[in-house]
């Protein structure tokens, strides 16, 4: 087993604790903890893929960004611990089941499929900034200038939303 | 044994190097405080901590032992998890951002092996990014502390405190973005180099003429982000307690402390590097005597230390300093005695001469200037830094299109 | 090299316990970081596809799917603070009439 395969276990292991641990909490400030976990293995994967900057991206803006703005709502809105409620004991089981196979059926699919497509090239050197930006500026200028438009409108939009009521 | 050894000797020089850097940053944070509380106090016209051994100089020793045997309470009703997590999470990040700077260009040679200084390797081409990623993670050590405390006043303190950090990392990554159109790529040591293409140039090379208006930014921003004077509303006494630290008692508190300092050094070595040219001698290459600068600085101050332990009539005056002194003067020698190691020590010390300049500064700033008042601060943020930093890049770019990076 | 198909995988697990999250969770805010955990899956999915095939299409289109998620928490965020001031609950199941 060489020294990738094991980082990768680790860090996959740790991604799926993460998302179990994100259903087993019953405080939504320990699910936004295991969810910053989750991202931050998945950071640590994209780094062992070679691709550095969507890595540092990833933390910077999901890690960094989004996830203290869920941070803040929950502290803001004083969430609490999740009621009690139970869940039909007739749906839960066959909804655990399902999902399995949901997922499962993906997984199995995809391995049949693709056989053993190995990685075509070493890690980092497959994507400098340099190469992503000139695609970003030359192939992608367009879906990257709607976004910077979309993220215009969506701050306007979260700004009017969150705003208290002029009584 | 060896086998192992031989066959894994990155691996454990990299365990060394980071455990030597561990050591020596804690060191320069508790000694930071011992500086910090004596400019302070020389500003205000008084002495600083004089008693606790010559100078002062084992105040920090006794606050270290004072943090270990104070009482450490929990207080009722905290989110036990959460309210532990916190301060761990600040002082890793704070002390992950050490591990991505370069202290030098050259390396050590041992065993055959190169020992470059600094911990991350040679190609961590996302350098400058994965600071900010790290800084990014910041703002839940203090978010969390506040929430978990179970108090009115630390919530307010965390909340405001992290709508400060991340307000200001804006301006912070943006401000840096000039510098980085300049060198062309992330990596620190980069960056350096591509300061130190004109070596007759000297400190006229360096990245900080042309980017004032970056520096300037960036230096505010980064005070911002490290919650210090004059943006430490949220931590201030005589506003809110004590701000999100409020609940934390004494090696909680101190791991909080840790951190903060911690991260005053990061943004001065920043600062240095991407602004003032890092390793780099602020004298042109030319001039080959000043290669020992760092000699005539440090033996005269070895020889001051002994003569000054010598007044003392303590067992500690009189036995620490003219140890410590003969050790610095002892340096001096060497470096004169031996040229490769001369040639070796330039980089580090000018660096670390840089890093101390901007953390005399960050302690002046901390003395003179008032606070600033929270709405004050955030409109600071949002309604000058920004557009300033923002600016910034603007005319980089344009000057770097029409003229290529000079 | 670890072969492209376990990252695949390992991202079709990752969203498999989104979705589980998404349907048996009560709280509006978790049910939100679900969908989170979803998009980071698919970036997962993406990001190993563009190694496998040495082309950088897959990381471009991650840093777009990065881009939106941010803007839709944004949004969905703002939502979810309305609800909260309006209804004075944060259980979905109580938010299930249009009336107040």
């Amino acid at each position: 087993m060489t020294a990738q395969l094991a980082v990768f276990f680790v860090l996959g292991a740790l991604a799926v604790i993460g998302a179990i641990s994100l259903i087993l909490q019953r405080h939504p400030i320990h699910s936004a903890l295991s969810l910053i976990v989750v991202m931050v293995a998945l950071a640590g994967l994209y780094l062992l893929m070679g691709a550095e900057l969507v890595a540092a991206v990833q933390i910077i803006v999901y890690g960094g960004a989004i996830m203290v703005l869920f941070v803040f709502v929950i502290m803001l809105l004083n969430a609490g611990v999740e009621e009690h409620t139970s869940i039909s004991k007739l749906a839960g089981a066959p909804g655990l089941l399902l999902v399995v196979a949901l997922a499962g059926f993906i997984a199995a699919s995809i391995a049949r499929s693709t056989g053993t497509v190995q990685a075509a090239v070493q890690t980092g050197a497959l994507a400098p900034t340099k190469d992503i930006s000139n695609m970003l500026f030359r192939e992608f200028v367009y879906p990257f200038e709607l976004t910077s438009f979309l993220i215009l409108v969506a701050i306007l939009g979260a700004t009017v939303l969150a705003q208290r009521e002029k009584s | 044994m060896s086998a192992f050894l031989s066959s894994n000797v990155e691996i454990v020089i990299t365990v060394v190097k980071i455990a030597l850097l561990l050591f020596i940053v804690l060191t320069v944070d508790a000694y930071l405080t011992w500086f910090e509380r004596k400019v302070v106090a020389h500003i205000q016209s008084r002495w600083g901590p004089h008693r606790v051994g010559p100078h002062g100089l084992l105040q920090p020793l006794a606050d270290g032992l004072k943090f270990l045997f104070k009482e450490d309470p929990t207080p009722a009703g905290v989110d036990k998890f959460v309210y532990y997590l916190a301060p761990l999470l600040a002082l890793a990040l704070a002390l992950t951002s050490i591990a991505i700077i370069p202290f030098g260009p050259e390396p050590i040679r041992l065993f055959g092996h190169d020992i470059y200084l600094g911990i991350a390797p040679l190609d961590l081409n996302i350098g400058i990014l994965a600071l900010f990623a790290i800084t990014a993670l910041g703002v839940y050590g203090v978010a969390l502390a506040g929430w978990s405390s179970n108090n009115k006043y630390s919530l307010f303190g965390g909340l405001r405190s992290s709508a400060q950090m991340i307000s200001y990392e804006l301006a912070l990554t943006m401000s840096v973005v000039g510098v980085l159109l300049m060198a062309g790529s992330f990596n620190l040591r980069d960056i350096i180099n591509a300061q130190a293409h004109r070596p007759e140039r000297g400190i006229f090379g360096w990245n900080v003429w042309p980017q004032i208006l970056g520096f300037f930014c960036f230096f505010v921003a980064a005070i911002a982000e490290t919650n210090r004077a004059p943006f430490d509303l949220p931590e201030a006494e005589q506003e809110l307690v004590g701000g999100f630290h409020t609940e934390y008692a004494s090696f909680k508190f101190a791991m909080f402390f840790i951190a903060e300092y911690t991260s005053m050094i990061t943004v001065s070595c920043l600062c240095s590097i991407m602004f003032f040219g890092g390793w780099l001698s602020p004298f042109p290459v030319s001039w080959t005597f000043t290669h020992y600068l760092p000699s005539v600085v440090l033996t005269p101050f070895g020889l001051w230390v002994i003569l000054d332990g010598l007044r003392y009539e303590t067992i500690f005056g009189r036995l620490i300093l003219p140890v410590v002194g003969t050790a610095i003067a002892a340096l001096g020698a060497i470096f004169v005695m031996f040229p490769a190691v001369n040639e070796f020590i330039q980089g580090p010390f000018w660096l670390l001469s840089k890093i101390f300049v901007f953390l005399f500064v960050y302690v002046w700033m901390r003395g003179t200037l008032p606070r600033f008042r929270y709405d004050q601060l955030m409109a600071f943020g949002w309604k000058l830094l920004l557009p300033l930093s923002i600016v910034n890049v603007i005319v980089t770019s344009f000057v770097i299109l029409k003229w290529g990076a000079k | 090299m670890v072969p492209t198909n376990y990252y695949v995988i390992l991202s079709a697990i990752l969203f498999g316990l989104g979705v589980f999250a998404f349907i048996f969770k009560r709280n509006i805010i978790t049910i939100f970081m679900s969908i989170e955990l979803m998009l980071n899956a698919v970036n997962l999915a993406f990001v190993a596809f563009s190694q496998a095939h040495g082309k950088l299409d897959g990381q471009v289109f991650v840093l777009f799917v990065i881009v939106v998620a941010a803007a839709e928490a944004a949004v969905g965020l703002g939502i979810i603070i309305l609800i909260a001031r309006n209804r004075q609950t944060l259980n979905v199941e109580r938010v299930d009439l249009l009336k107040l």
